[in-house]
């Protein structure tokens, strides 16, 4: 007993299990669809037929009818028993009955089984035996009860085994097609679960190994180029995109591990030097000086860092506003024209007027002071000659760029690409100041005003340009402070 | 240089609230330490305070609703907000609110004494005079002349901002990110020393033919102008 009742709960449990799935829903609602449209059409079918067969008996009684009354009004009653009696010998499915006024029958083809003189003139549906036939016989006819001016009743009809017959088609055709119906359905059912949701396992198989751990796979893509090959080459560049900023973060975690160790290094052995070998006061001050010194770089390194992952975690919500390029270029010219003036180097600016760009001041002038502060020390020409650095500026199309020139040594065009990574410094010797940050975080900011760096040959020299979106030209923010 | 100032440090951080108070102690002001938003807001509504240095992150009620707090009871007590984000919509939150100005952690103590010094500063209504004079320094603001000892000096646009800057904090301490913050209204750190170089050029066109130096250039911490007579 106890079993057996397992047996059934475990049956209901399956049945369950089946009924969820995604599967046997989809293949019960298609079929449901499928059997319900079937039965519609044969049904519409079966009905318009019938209605066609109908009007087309009632048309020929009539006919039959008009004859008949017409010959017994040009011929008597005579002419038309005549012709009744005629007419009941020709086989067929016409049925005809003339009846007197106390409802005995004077002639015809049929035995009604219901009093006559209880007809009431029109039309009914009737069952009927022929005479020669026995009692059992029963037959179903349409007929049309008419009344003579003699009195006499005049009853034409017709048999509707006809009807019948093609009810019973209707029927034995809509077994078939529930039965064809089923047989589609169930296909329909296989092809979906096999075919279509079988690919879907498929991809839950594969993100479920990913999910493990596997980060390296990847979903599997068929040659049909249908909807689900369209989703796993999505999942699968969304997983590529992780991918890459998972190794960027990876990257940056070593990077920061090493470049923060160096300097943190440095300032270690600074303080225990001084702290050994200070003898005087003057002398341990100079070493806590530099390690304030020390302390200071470390964390320009960190607010460095922190800028570009933020510009990279994509999170543009900085507000720019209309900004004359002019202005701010030749602002941050003005800042650093006397320092570049010890260095010898000139900074000349041709910027036309009337130029906007929808960026943020502070974020502008942070950027190009960094490409300033790059050339300055990267670009003087190796001539050994005085050092000309140009900002421009110009539209090209929404876009604005603004670019810095130098006449340096300019980067190769192989080593353009890995100069905007993090702690990349192509001096080898790493002899000049800097963190290999500079470029990195230009490129962080550009980014953060929905724009790009872009570096270019001088010849000589490098040629760094800030694309930055235009701003528009009835920018309700372009207003004057 | 101003008077001895009453300051109010809101930090949640006992050992960096007492550091500053330590710190503001022995530069000549008096601090008091409160320790989470609440206390900080009552203290200072009690109004004895000449600026309030205020922790942007605070239990109990956060740095910038002190301040809006503290601004919607009509006081204008300076503030300098404190604060470990340094990003550049930070600090214009920060401003928005009510704050005067916007330190990042870690910052120098110089900075944010000078800071400090020159918020109270600010508050003086003598701070915006028509002309300053240290020594036989003057600049006339209207007429935007510079003269030393009666001999007009040329300045740059620039150079006469910079000089109107540092002798309207006269005997105050100014470092450079308050030069380029006021002078060039950026608020990025220079990572060369842009500034050293325009402020050794205004030296040289202030201090060169004159024997008394005025423009003075304060070890670890930024420039001063100062009359070393007085």
């Amino acid at each position: 007993m106890a079993s057996s009742a397992r047996e059934k709960d475990g049956f209901r449990e399956a049945v369950l299990r089946l009924y969820r799935t995604t599967a046997f829903r989809l293949s019960a609602v298609y079929l449901l669809i499928f059997v319900a449209f079937a039965i519609f059409v044969l049904g519409y079918l079966a009905w318009n037929t019938r209605r066609l067969l109908d009007a087309q008996i009632t048309e020929t009684i009539n006919t039959e009818i008009n004859a008949l009354a017409e010959q017994s009004r040009i011929g008597g009653q005579r002419r038309l028993v005549n012709i009744i009696e005629r007419r009941s010998r020709q086989s067929g499915s016409f049925l005809y009955l003339l009846v007197d006024q106390k409802g005995d029958a004077v002639t015809g083809n049929a035995v009604l089984r219901a009093p006559v003189l209880s007809l009431r003139p029109g039309w009914t549906e009737l069952v009927y035996s022929r005479p020669d036939e026995n009692e059992e016989a029963r037959r179903l006819a349409k007929i049309r009860v008419f009344v003579l001016d003699s009195g006499h009743r005049l009853i034409v009809g017709r048999d509707l085994e006809e009807r019948a017959v093609l009810r019973e088609s209707v029927r034995r055709a809509r077994g078939w097609s529930l039965l064809m119906v089923l047989a589609l359905g169930a296909f329909g059912a296989w092809f979906v679960t096999r075919r279509v949701l079988g690919r879907l396992d498929a991809i839950a198989l594969s993100s479920g190994r990913i999910m493990e751990g596997n980060l390296s796979e990847r979903l599997p893509v068929s040659d049909n180029n249908d909807e689900f090959d369209r989703l796993a080459v999505h999942l699968n560049q969304m997983l590529d995109r992780i991918g890459g900023l998972m190794a960027g973060l990876r990257e940056l975690s070593d990077n920061v591990a090493h470049d923060l160790r160096t300097p943190l290094t440095r300032m270690r052995n600074g303080v225990e030097e001084s702290l050994r070998k200070a003898s005087t006061l003057e002398e341990s001050r100079e070493g806590l000086e530099k390690a304030i010194d020390e302390a200071d770089q470390l964390i320009r390194i960190f607010d460095a860092l922190l800028m570009i992952s933020r510009a990279e975690a994509g999170n543009l919500t900085l507000a720019t506003q209309s900004l004359d390029v002019r202005e701010a270029v030749s602002g941050i010219a003005e800042l650093y024209e006397p320092l570049a003036e010890e260095a010898g180097a000139v900074i000349e600016t041709e910027i036309p007027a009337d130029l906007r760009v929808a960026a943020n001041r502070e974020l502008l002038g942070r950027a190009l002071s960094n490409l300033i502060d790059n050339a300055l020390k990267y670009g003087k020409p190796a001539s050994g000659a005085a050092g000309r650095i140009v900002l421009s500026a110009h539209a090209a199309g929404d876009r604005i760029e603004i670019a810095v020139a130098d006449q340096g040594d300019g980067i190769p065009e192989s080593e353009r690409q890995r100069v905007l990574e993090r702690f990349v410094r192509l001096d080898p010797s790493r002899a000049k100041p800097g963190f290999g940050l500079g470029l990195s975080l230009v490129a962080a900011v550009a980014r953060m005003m929905g724009g790009a760096l872009r570096l270019e040959d001088n010849a000589p020299g490098l040629r760094a340009v800030l694309v930055l979106p235009a701003a528009l030209v009835d920018d309700p923010r372009d207003v004057r402070e | 240089m101003a008077g001895p100032m009453k300051i109010l440090v809101v930090e949640d951080d006992d050992e960096a609230g007492r550091y500053l108070q330590r710190a503001l102690g022995e530069s000549g002001h008096v601090a008091d330490l409160a320790a989470d938003g609440e206390a900080g807001l009552e203290m200072a509504l009690s109004g004895q305070y000449d600026v309030l240095i205020v922790d942007r992150m605070l239990p109990r009620r956060d740095g910038l609703s002190l301040i809006m707090a503290l601004r919607a009871e009509k006081r204008t007590t300076p503030v300098l907000i404190l604060s470990a984000l340094g990003q550049v919509d930070d600090r214009v939150l920060g401003l928005r609110a009510g704050g005067d100005d916007y330190l990042t952690k870690p910052y120098a103590f110089t900075e944010c004494l000078a800071r400090v010094e020159a918020l109270a500063r600010r508050q003086n209504p003598q701070s915006a005079q028509l002309s300053y004079r240290v020594a036989d320094l003057e600049l006339d603001r209207l007429a935007h002349r510079v003269t030393r000892g009666g001999e007009e000096i040329l300045l740059q646009p620039r150079e006469f901002r910079l000089l109107e800057y540092l002798m309207r904090h006269a005997g105050q301490v100014v470092t450079r990110t308050m030069l380029l913050e006021n002078v060039w209204d950026y608020h990025f750190d220079p990572q060369t020393n842009v500034i050293d170089v325009h402020v050794s050029r205004l030296r040289g066109k202030i201090d060169r033919k004159s024997g008394a130096q005025l423009l003075h250039t304060v070890r670890g911490a930024g420039y001063m102008i100062r009359d070393n007579g007085k």
